[in-house]
């Protein structure tokens, strides 16, 4: 199988299913860059190159690159949803969801519940996600509590190349709308990817490593970091499985459950700020459903409950690492 | 063409429509004092002329959306009312299986794409549904209804410069009543409406929204534009609302002197009753008729929404999503 990198993958991801069904159109901010200006076309392919090469496939009627006006573009592509389209809107950094919420939140996601269940938004957002590019506050946050949290929504994100374009086709042909959360960071990580088209259902946890001393879960750029974590604790001869939930809405409770049964220990790793957040709701479901089974407490380890700082030593301390998460383990499994 | 020379059965429709959507509201008014309507409602009794002045240019196939004040935007787009009130009630039997009530009316079906709780939430979302219809090439066209107060939301902006850089086939049809919920439009709109879409090349019109021969003819305009490709048009008209921004509003910021006035001097369907009598298009018992049809569709429309059972407990999760897990 070809390796691939992760912004390769989402790039052959939207190539193929634009080109498998008509209906599908983008609209974002620079999703080619340069539209109209004399230079360069496609100069950018998106801010993080994700959909260079579209525009010459598809042409500026299906790629189009909007105003730099969030509120307008996803509730338009929210609109076009309802009436036969199937958008992807592209918000350039997930902070800008905050000038466009009410489309997503009060509108996208509630369609189909307050219109009797007689409506379909089949929508894809695709927005990055994440700290550690020093970015300062409004570039950088882990937003996927505020999606998960909203009843209607999907929320999807990936940690590799191969469940990014696998999870990205799934989430075009979803007829419900959903929240992609690409991590800028990853971006450059390269995995083996197939060529063709193929699908990952959501709300299956993929388990990335086995382990029988401890389960790991993590998420988008933290199952990297928690990998790394396993290895430094295989070599003290701690075993640790890894679980990616790989989707938050809907989260794959049973995979959860069963491995933390078997396992007894659980240390949750997030990258985002820690109150309601994905990490305590995960804790949450594995306390009240198998408490008995559990060994020790539930271990979080997770941003602290401040902004993304911008000085390189601070937004190196804010992000989880894989000493932070070896030491929590250690300090649960009794050797 | 000018309206008057609409064909005898588009006139009695087009009364027919305003009256349905006055007595509606007056119904509505009625049986929320009983306390069997749940929450409140925002009733659109004065206004009636702009709605269907408009849709009167439309087809089942064409697009609206709509605002909290929406019923007779429904209404003129061809809602069945025995299901809108049904939904006032909350009850399963209607438009949307009393799940959305009064503020979330929606039928797809006719084009209605939904009545909106988010102020100017509408008009990017139609501005979508206008862009499904250019892609697709169907000509269908797409009206953004909204009121004055939504002209203040920053969103409402940004969809008219959406609107008129893709050339969409959209009519932003701006209802100004004067007053954004309780207070008035003078008091938190500087400069003209007009002037704010013609800054982004959109055309622009004033229309006297108690006049539902001038509304169609404006919106007339529109249509053509939007249908054969001109891209959007503004309208602003300027309706009188009867009632208070809810229908539990006292409305005491009016006074009872400015009120009484403008039910007496601005009435649509006063103006309609004079305006097909000048020219004898229609005879006043034509239309007595037309008021004594729309009183048995509305006893009846109540008269089932209270017999409608209530949705079952189990639809308390359904319709989240297509399918989930």
């Amino acid at each position: 199988m070809a390796k691939k990198s992760f912004r390769q993958a989402l790039n052959e991801a939207l190539h193929l299913e634009m080109a498998r069904d008509p209906r599908v159109i983008m609209m974002g901010e620079d999703l080619t860059g340069g539209a109209g200006a004399k230079g360069v076309q496609d100069a950018w392919g998106g801010a993080f190159g994700v959909t260079k090469g579209l525009l010459d496939a598809f042409g500026p009627e299906r790629i189009r690159d909007t105003p730099i006006s969030e509120a307008a573009f996803v509730g338009a592509a929210a609109g076009a949803a309802l009436t036969g389209m199937r958008p992807i809107a592209e918000i350039m950094f997930v902070d800008f969801a905050g000038v466009c919420l009410d489309q997503i939140m009060n509108q996208a996601a509630k369609f189909r519940f307050m219109f009797g269940g007689r409506a379909k938004t089949p929508l894809v957002i695709r927005a990055t996600y994440g700290a550690g590019s020093r970015s300062g506050s409004q570039h950088t946050q882990a937003l996927y509590p505020i999606f998960t949290h909203i009843p209607g929504l999907k929320v999807v994100i990936p940690s590799n190349p191969y469940d990014a374009k696998g999870l990205l086709l799934q989430a075009i042909r979803d007829d419900d709308p959903v929240i992609f959360l690409e991590h800028k960071m990853l971006y450059d990580t390269v995995g083996e990817v197939p060529d063709g088209s193929y699908t990952i259902p959501f709300g299956e946890a993929r388990v990335v490593r086995d382990g029988k001393d401890v389960m790991i879960v993590a998420i988008g750029r933290m199952v990297g970091v928690a990998e790394e974590a396993a290895r430094q604790l295989a070599s003290e001869g701690i075993s640790a499985c890894i679980v990616d939930p790989r989707t938050t809405s809907p989260l794959d409770e049973d995979t959860l459950l069963e491995v933390a049964e078997k396992i007894g220990r659980v240390v949750i790793v997030d990258e985002a700020n820690p109150r309601c957040s994905v990490a305590t709701d995960i804790s949450a479901l594995l306390a009240d459903k198998c408490f008995d089974a559990l060994k020790a407490p539930i271990k979080l380890v997770t941003a602290p409950h401040a902004p993304v700082p911008y000085a390189p030593n601070l937004e190196d301390a804010y992000i989880p690492t894989p000493e932070a998460v070896s030491k929590v383990v250690k300090s649960i499994v009794k050797r | 063409m000018s309206a008057l020379q609409l064909p005898h059965d588009k006139l009695i429709e087009v009364y027919r429509t305003m009256r349905t959507i006055r007595r509606f509201e007056e119904r509505v008014m009625d049986e929320m004092a009983t306390g069997d309507i749940p929450g409140n409602t925002h009733l659109y009794a004065g206004q009636e002329a702009s709605a269907v002045g408009v849709c009167l240019h439309l087809g089942e196939e064409d697009f609206i959306s709509s605002t909290h004040r929406g019923h007779g935007h429904c209404i003129a787009k061809g809602v069945d009312i025995g299901s809108m009130m049904a939904e006032l009630f909350g009850k399963a039997s209607g438009t949307c299986g009393g799940k959305g009530g009064s503020m979330h009316i929606a039928d797809l079906r006719k084009g209605m794409l939904g009545a909106n709780g988010i102020v100017a939430a509408g008009a990017p979302i139609t501005c979508g549904a206008a862009l499904s219809a250019k892609l697709q090439g169907t000509k269908q066209v797409a009206v953004a209804f909204a009121g004055d107060g939504a002209m203040n939301e920053g969103v409402m902006s940004e969809s008219f410069n959406l609107a008129k850089i893709w050339n969409l086939p959209i009519i932003f049809a701006i209802e100004d009543n004067g007053f954004g919920e309780a207070t008035a439009n003078e008091h938190v709109s500087a400069g003209s409406f007009t002037r704010r879409a013609e800054s982004y090349d959109i055309p622009a019109i004033e229309v006297d929204g108690t006049d539902v021969f001038a509304v169609y003819t404006a919106a007339g305009e529109a249509v053509e534009r939007a249908r054969t490709g001109g891209g959007p048009t503004m309208l602003q008209i300027h309706v009188p609302r009867y009632y208070g921004h809810y229908s539990g509003d006292p409305d005491n910021y009016r006074t009872p002197e400015e009120k009484a006035a403008m039910r007496q001097e601005r009435d649509c369907l006063v103006n309609f009753r004079q305006r097909v009598k000048d020219v004898s298009l229609l005879d006043a018992g034509e239309l007595d008729a037309v008021d004594q049809m729309v009183e048995a569709e509305i006893d009846r429309a109540v008269a089932a929404a209270r017999a409608a059972p209530f949705p079952p407990l189990s639809a308390l999760t359904t319709d989240v999503y297509v399918k989930y897990l």
